[in-house]
Parts: structure tokens; sequence; C-alpha cells
């Protein structure tokens, strides 16, 4: 019987890949262990190699295709015995199928005061991230990368691809595995007048590092009466990924938004995050850039103008609507305009704001909506205590009481550390369902 | 590696009489400006924490004569005498120590926290051990600029057993970065000997480990320490990469003004300050070689005594910080 060799996941949040080249051609014996074929995931390129023996029967996906979903046949492997003809009628159709289509960009529905730009162009997160840096490193000499895996790597989730390349190994540095020491060097070279981009492989491993960047590079500023300044971004993917479990899947949006001296941003889009890492990269002052690893291969329109920036402490209303707002950043913004729409079946119109900036927050774009709607709904990945919604709330409460119409509800983590089963997983995550339901209640409709 | 300095040798330096006697004033402006500064926090004009740096001063006045313009100076928390000896006005660092608007950060930094751009001193940290990798950073700011310039990262016995200090190391020593780690070796982190913080106490022999040239060095004599400072600098300034220096000194006072040090005898305090004090022993050296005569160091004795009386009027005279100035300097207008 004929094995079929699978389009493998290589990463935790791999759905899809690139088969990159068969090292391997029809006809060729293999042994287990062999390496077959090179696959680039979403995070490296990594090598497939042979579990079962016997004969390359087929090859069902041509290399050079991108985006082969996990699971999908690329090769049928013959057994002892077994003739290619065996295999022909049982080629599985699949294989045949045109590479998956490219994902849709999402749709912005509402109205904007952003300049709008002519022309965009289809970028992954990803993408976005590297041009933001790139085009930052050719316009300021000053301006470099460091970080675990940045350089030669070409970065642990393939965001610096291309930079070491383009701008040496001078620029683009790695490190050795030293959260706390690389932190603090980085800091100092800030402090000696460069503009450090500081990446971390994710935000839990910044805790290693806290010190710095509370101690050093925000507070400095202040206790140097204005002398020192700290021109730094701290960047990496922060929150859940996907089956990582409790010391991977942390949003310290909250924690560094409670810091005088830090601004914090979280982009959701590719535009978001290429507009707002390059204004963060050009700010004099330390900056906190919160990334999302599961938005990294997720598609978007992005301007396609070498001017383009996106102004920090600015909030976008996504999704216009005028029964209830909801308020969300970074991945749970996507997830808060699927319940919008869930919400539109129903009759409920959702004004989506993606807030972009957590610190400094852009309270008069939240309390203009809350004004129309009477009624918000917060969303965050991390926990509601002490959180990100609970700031929120507070302001509105301070500041549009007599606008409430109900309380503000917040939809946020489960008071749990991140399980890893998958069921428990997406159950402490909030879901588009828990934000139409939190919508729901807010406006007293079952 | 380790390339250990007979302890108390006052070598052929080299060293001109006008700089010894530059030394000398240097030294005895720290030690009048401490004792000065102790006084003001008796009187309850210094609050928080106040860490004197007196019986330590030939570290750093031998190792910053070796400067040039442009390097950096970092250090800890125990930072007054680093920055008079960086040429800092004593008057805006004791103005500082009393918070009022004329201290080197207005009043909103304290002893700790004070720094000057112009004269290279990056600080004055709070947090034990957080200077030396910024002292790293800005050494990798030197070379990254090409400018010439390094980096001297002071830091005390009690950093030397932080995790964060080696992470430096590593990384100084891979890139090669012009930095020199000081590690003030003044026997005790806060009321803590080094007997009973560390399991080997020869923090010079921890450089070896990264492959660093490492030196030892007597602290209380500071033509020793000079003459290192020279070797040190020397070697960074070729891009041999960094130096992990450790001085061996003393502190006479306690930790902090709060601090009795219950946990040394008198005895061993009275032993270094009659036998090893620097200011003493380059004075008997100045005599010696007839450097200056008595006239002389009455003069220089004046001379200082004036400056540090000087900084305390200042520090008393200066006005508070505007209360607006609570909500300045938090963020720098993009």
């Amino acid at each position: 019987m004929s094995i079929q060799i699978l389009m493998p996941a290589l990463s935790p949040t791999m759905t899809e890949g690139k088969l990159a080249k068969w090292l391997v051609k029809e006809g060729d014996k293999i042994s287990s262990g062999k390496v077959l074929a090179e696959i680039e995931t979403d995070k490296a390129t990594m090598e497939l190699e042979a579990v079962d023996e016997g004969t390359i029967g087929q090859i069902l996906v041509k290399e050079g295709t991108e985006a082969v979903p996990v699971n999908q046949p690329i090769a049928v492997l013959l057994q002892d015995g077994e003739s290619k003809a065996a295999i022909a009628p049982a080629a599985p159709k699949a294989a045949t199928v045109a590479p998956a289509a490219a994902p849709k960009p999402v749709a912005t529905v509402a109205p904007t005061t952003e300049p709008s730009y002519d022309k965009t162009k289809i970028q992954t997160v990803r993408e976005a991230l590297r041009d933001a840096m790139a085009e930052e490193m050719r316009a300021d000499a000053s301006v470099f990368l460091m970080g675990e895996e940045v350089a030669e790597y070409q970065g642990a989730y393939k965001i610096s691809q291309g930079l070491l390349e383009e701008f040496g190994a001078k620029r683009v540095i790695d490190t050795p595995i030293t959260e706390h020491g690389f932190a603090g060097i980085g800091v100092g070279a800030a402090f000696g007048g460069l503009k450090p981009i500081v990446e971390f492989m994710t935000f839990n491993f910044a805790m290693q590092a806290v010190d710095h960047i509370i101690n050093s590079a925000a507070k400095t500023l202040y206790m140097s009466g204005g002398q020192m300044g700290c021109p730094i971004v701290f960047r990496g993917p922060n929150g859940a990924a996907a089956r990582v479990a409790a010391q991977h899947s942390q949003c310290y949006a909250s924690w560094y938004a409670h810091i005088p001296g830090l601004k914090v941003l979280a982009p959701w889009s590719a535009a978001d995050a290429k507009g707002l890492l390059k204004a963060a990269i050009r700010d004099p002052n330390p900056i906190i850039f919160l990334e999302n690893e599961i938005l990294y291969g997720q598609s978007f329109q992005v301007p396609d103008d070498p001017n383009f920036v996106l102004p920090i402490g600015k909030a976008k209303v996504e999704r216009a609507g005028d029964h209830v707002t909801i308020v969300a950043f970074s991945i749970m913004v996507g997830k808060a305009l699927a319940a919008a729409e869930q919400l539109a079946k129903d009759g409920i119109n959702a004004e989506v704001i993606n807030l972009r900036t957590i610190r400094p927050l852009d309270t008069e774009t939240i309390l203009r909506s809350v004004q129309k709607t009477n009624r918000c709904v917060t969303v965050e990945e991390g926990w509601a205590t002490c959180g990100v919604g609970s700031e929120i709330g507070a302001q509105i409460m301070e500041q549009a009481f007599d606008h409430l119409d109900a309380p503000v509800l917040r939809v946020a983590g489960k008071d749990v550390p991140m399980p890893y089963a998958a069921n428990l997983e997406a159950m402490a995550l909030p879901q588009a369902a828990d934000i139409a339901a939190a919508a729901k209640a807010v406006m007293y409709r079952a | 590696m380790a390339t250990k300095k007979a302890a108390g040798k006052n070598g052929a330096s080299g060293l001109k009489p006008e700089q010894l006697v530059q030394f000398y004033r240097d030294m005895l402006l720290i030690r009048r400006f401490e004792e000065r500064a102790g006084q003001l926090y008796g009187m309850g004009l210094i609050g928080g924490f106040c860490h004197l740096y007196i019986g330590q001063e030939a570290v750093v006045v031998g190792l910053q004569a070796c400067a040039k313009p442009g390097d950096s100076v970092v250090t800890s928390y125990r930072d007054h005498g680093h920055m008079l000896a960086c040429g800092m006005d004593p008057n805006g660092v004791m103005a500082e120590l009393t918070g009022r608007a004329g201290g080197y950060s207005r009043g909103k930094g304290g002893s700790m926290h004070m720094f000057s751009r112009e004269k290279g001193f990056y600080g004055g940290h709070g947090i034990v051990g957080a200077q030396v990798p910024i002292g790293a950073g800005l050494a990798f700011a030197h070379k990254y600029k090409n400018d010439g310039g390094l980096s001297f990262a002071y830091f005390g016995d009690g950093a030397a057993n932080q995790g964060q200090v080696y992470e430096s190391f590593n990384m100084a020593a891979l890139w090669k970065l012009p930095v020199i780690f000081v590690c003030e070796n003044n026997k005790y982190g806060m009321g803590t000997s080094v007997a009973r913080a560390s399991s080997s106490p020869d923090f010079a022999r921890r450089g070896d480990a990264y492959g660093m040239k490492s030196m030892s060095v007597d602290g209380m004599s500071v033509m020793s320490v000079f003459e290192a400072g020279q070797e040190a600098t020397a070697h960074v300034r070729a891009g041999h990469g960094p130096v992990l220096m450790e001085v061996h000194t003393y502190r006479y006072r306690g930790h902090s003004m709060s601090d009795p040090a219950k946990y040394r005898s008198k005895e061993e305090l009275q032993k270094m300050r009659e036998h090893h004090d620097p200011i003493d022993r380059l004075r008997a050296h100045l005599v010696d070689i007839k450097a200056m005569d008595d006239e002389g160091f009455r003069t220089l004795d004046k001379q200082i005594k004036d400056i540090v009386a000087a900084s305390a009027e200042f520090a008393q005279t200066s006005p508070e910080p505007d209360p607006a100035e609570l909500w300045t300097d938090i963020l720098v207008a993009a």
C-alpha cells in the first residue's frame, strides 16, 4: 500500500507553508531520516525528513508552491513491489488543486480621519514590520536591531528577514540568550546617542529585562531633569500564540501601560504594524511595541507610500456603529469585528475601536463613541484585574458617567494561567461569541 | 590573564609632581565634599539615601585621570565622587542632594540619580548592577560611532554577584567593546562582607572566564590606580576589548547614612584610616619628593574648604523646584 507524505506542521502557529525545494525526485529510493524537501514555515525554513522507507512514486506538489495547507499530501511513497501505475488512480485530488487562495484582506468599513493613500498593497504583518524597520534603518544610520536570532537566523519569527544582508552585522546583531543584559546594553546605547530596536523573541522573556525597561529606560529622563532621553524600541510578540501554555502566553499590555515614561503600542493590521513601528523608531522615547504571533502571517492592505506613518496615541474606528462601542487592541480587533458581524445579523450595529496605542490612551475617541452609543464593551487577551479594560471603564465612568445606559463590561482572558489543552486554551481566551454576548448584555438583549 | 599588582606599590609612574598635586587636590575635594554632605544629611537638609565615598577617593581620581574628553562614565548610587572626578560642578551636585532647582537633575533625582551629558557622566543608578550593562551599552555606542571613546563602568563587590554583570562581561568580550569594568571592592556589600557573599572572593579572576584582560589593583594608592588605568585604557583604545579591573579599597562610613556599620570592628576601620588612607599616603609622598610645602598644603586646604562651603551655601539657597516641575521630563516631545 503506498504511503502519502503530507505537508507537515512545523511550528505551533503554522497552518500552511511553502514547499521550497524537493531534494528527491520520482524514482529515488529513500530510507527513513533522508531529507526529502525544504519547507518554509511562518518562522523558518525546515527540512522534511522521511519517516518510512520506499521509493518516491509521485511528487504531488511542485517545488516553489506557496501556501500549501498543513496535512495536504505532497508526495506518494511506494512500498516494495508497488509500481507507479498502482497509485495513479489514488493520487489525491488535493495535489492538483491550486495553492490556497491568498488570505483575504480584512475590509475596513469605517470612516477614518487619517490621510488616505491612493495606492495600497497586500502585505502580511510580518512583511510590514520588516519593511518598517528597513525603511527607518535606511533613513537613519543610528538605528540598529539587536536580539536573539535576528540576524543569521533571519528572526525567530522571520520578522527581520533580509535585514542582515542589507545592513550588515554591525547594524543587525545576534545577541546571546541574555535578555537582562542586552536590554541594558540597548538602554546604554540609547543614552550614548543611538536608536536601538531591541527584539525580544517574545515579551514573556522581557520579564527578565523588565528592570531595565522600567527603571533604566522609562525613568531616567525624569530623574535626570530632562537630560537623558532614551530613544529605544522594545518589540516582539506579546500574548498567547497557540498551544504554548502559561509561561509563553501572557499579555503584558497593562503592565507596561502602568508606567509613566513609556509609550505602549499594540498594532492589529499590517498597516498598523508598519505605520506605528515607523513612528515608534522615530520617537525620542522608550516604546513598548507589542506584536502578536498569530497576526504575523495575516494579510492586510497597506498604504504603498514612502511617507506612510501613523500617529502614536490615536485610536482608529475600524467599524462605525451607533448601538454599542467595542474597544479592542491587537488580535482582539479581528475578533471584535467578527463579533460585530454576528451582532449585525441581530440588528445590532456595533462600533469597533482599534486602540493601536495603549499608552497614551486615546480616551477622546473612546468617549466620543460612548457618547453616541451609551454602551461599551472592552476586549483584551490579558487578565481583567487591573487590565486595560479596567482603565477604560474607569475613564468612561469619570468622564462620561451620565452618558452610560449600562455598566461597561470587560471581556478578558480568564483569570487562570494559560492552559495547554486546545479546548481549555480556547476557553481561556476571549472569542467573538463572548464579545457578542457581552455586547448584547449591555444592550439588555438576550 | 589576571595580572596582580603588588599592594601599595607606589612605583615610578612617570607622574610629574604637578599631576600628583592635582590627584591630591581631587581626592581632597571629594573627601571634604562628602564630609559636608554627611553633615547636611545630619541636619535634615539631605533626605533619603545618601552613600558616601570617603575612603575610596583614589579609585575614581586615579582612573578618571586616564580618561579623555568624549569618554563615558557610569556608576552606582555611591556616585558623588565620580561626578566630582568627572569635573561636574560641586554646586550642582550638592544642590541635587538637597533637592533643589539648582541641582543637576533639577531636584528630581537626588543623591543616586545625577547625570551630565556634557561631562560624559551617565549616572548615578540606584539598582545594584544595572549600570554595568548600561556601561557596556555606552561602549557599544562608542564602537558603533567609531568615535574613539571608551566607557568606564564602576560597580561594587556587592553588584559583582548580580547576573547581569556577567551577561555584560560576556557580550563586551564577545563584541570587543571598549569598556573598563571597574569593580570597587570595598569589602562590604551593604553589611555583608565579601567572604560571606562570594564563593570566590577574587573578583579579578572572574574576567578570565570571558577571556578578558583582568587586573587587581591597590585602590588605596592613587598612583597604583593611575598606572593600572593607563595600562587598561591603552589596551581598550587599541581595540583589544574590555578590561576587568578589581580595585581593593575601603569605605570608612557605613553603606548609607543610616548604617552604623556594626558588622565590622573599629580596629579594622582604624587600621585602614591610619595606615592606608589614600590622601595621607599621597600627602606623605608629596612631602617626600618636596612637591609641596606646608604653606602649599594650607593654601590648597583653604581652596577646597571654600569650594565645599560655597556648594553647601548654594545647596541651601537654591529654591525648591517649581511645582510645575512635577509634570515635566516624563516624555520627550516627539
